[in-house]
């Protein structure tokens, strides 16, 4: 009876490392490499600011299953990014393509950079010459001194 | 008052006003590169009866829409009732794409609310999905007799939708 238990236990931890849902790895460590540096590139369209390579989506799994055949097959980097935008458009892509429709979101922040720059530079001007110029004229200097004579310093 | 304490009120007024556009926007909605092109083309086994096949050409020479929906998909739903009216009118055919799901499953679930579809076909994994830029379901895309498709409403079909979109490109597009 016990030889029976304890085969019966040893069956049991033999089989439950089976049990748990394990993440299958990759046949092909060069191809799942190369996959997670392109997904890395390619946002997940399910939640927006994951990568694909990060995002546990459905559709992100599905995805890098597509990715993982394209990389099988040889296809260049170009390829598989125009199978991807081919189907989600640009913003599929991290750093999308520069073009007229994209010059604002690529340029956009240095024009204002710029204009922050300028503006800076004429005030911080404008201010250096400010100081220069006399504040009080010799009128205003007298009156200011005779004030200060007739007032009585605490002491 | 001079003129220049005004423009930090005009930046801020200026900033205000693109915030609120950006507000009124859903950054679900991702524009499809696909409004204008041809349909991608496929093949897929029908639900009902899944010895047979269908594929988009076979719907060459009429304007119809392919409307992606799963047992799983809450919103669903939502735009069902609205397809079901949809399907009474019999203005065009509605192709359903069964997405992910089970074909026991989608059939149940037309057999428990009703089947808008001139026929659904099953999609189990997701290829035809990620061939259309599918990236949440309910999807629908409106294709011409050219198939070309010329309008993708993403998420629910609303009554709003397609009394103001897609029933006028409807008419356009049978002339």
């Amino acid at each position: 009876m016990k030889y029976w238990l304890a085969l019966i236990l040893a069956l049991q931890c033999a089989f439950s490392s089976f049990a748990g849902e394990a993440i299958p790895l990759a046949e092909d460590p060069v191809v799942e490499q190369r996959m997670i540096a392109i997904s890395e590139e390619l946002r997940c369209l399910v939640c927006q600011n994951e990568s694909l390579a990060g995002s546990r989506a459905d559709l992100a799994m599905d995805l890098r299953r597509e990715l993982r055949t394209l990389v099988k097959a040889n296809k260049s980097d170009a390829e598989i990014m125009e199978y991807m935008v081919s189907r989600y458009g640009d913003f599929v892509r991290y750093r999308p393509p520069v073009k007229p429709l994209t010059w604002m979101l690529w340029f956009g922040p240095f024009l204002l950079l710029i204009g922050a720059l300028f503006f800076l530079v004429r005030m911080v001007r404008r201010q250096q010459t400010g100081s220069a110029a006399p504040v009080l004229d010799a009128d205003q200097r007298k009156k200011a001194q005779s004030l200060l004579k007739d007032t009585e310093l605490p002491s | 008052m001079n003129r220049k304490a005004l423009i930090p009120l005009g930046i801020f007024a200026v900033l205000v006003v693109f915030l609120a556009i950006g507000l009124t926007r859903d950054p679900h909605e991702i524009p499809s590169p696909f409004i204008g092109k041809p349909a991608p083309a496929f093949t897929a086994p029908q639900l009902q009866t899944p010895e047979q096949t269908f594929s988009g050409k076979d719907m060459l020479g009429k304007v119809w829409i392919l409307n992606t929906w799963a047992s799983w998909c809450v919103a669903c739903r939502q735009e069902h009732p609205i397809l079901m009216e949809f399907a009474k009118t019999k203005t065009i055919p509605v192709i359903g794409l069964d997405y992910k799901d089970q074909n026991t499953e989608g059939l149940k679930w037309l057999a428990r609310y009703g089947d808008p579809y001139d026929l659904s076909i099953t999609d189990q994994d997701g290829r035809i999905g990620i061939d259309f830029g599918v990236y949440g379901v309910p999807e629908s895309f409106l294709i011409d007799k050219m198939g070309i498709i010329r309008y993708k409403q993403i998420g629910p079909v609303t009554e709003e939708a397609l009394r103001d979109k897609i029933l006028p490109m409807v008419r356009e597009l049978q002339k």
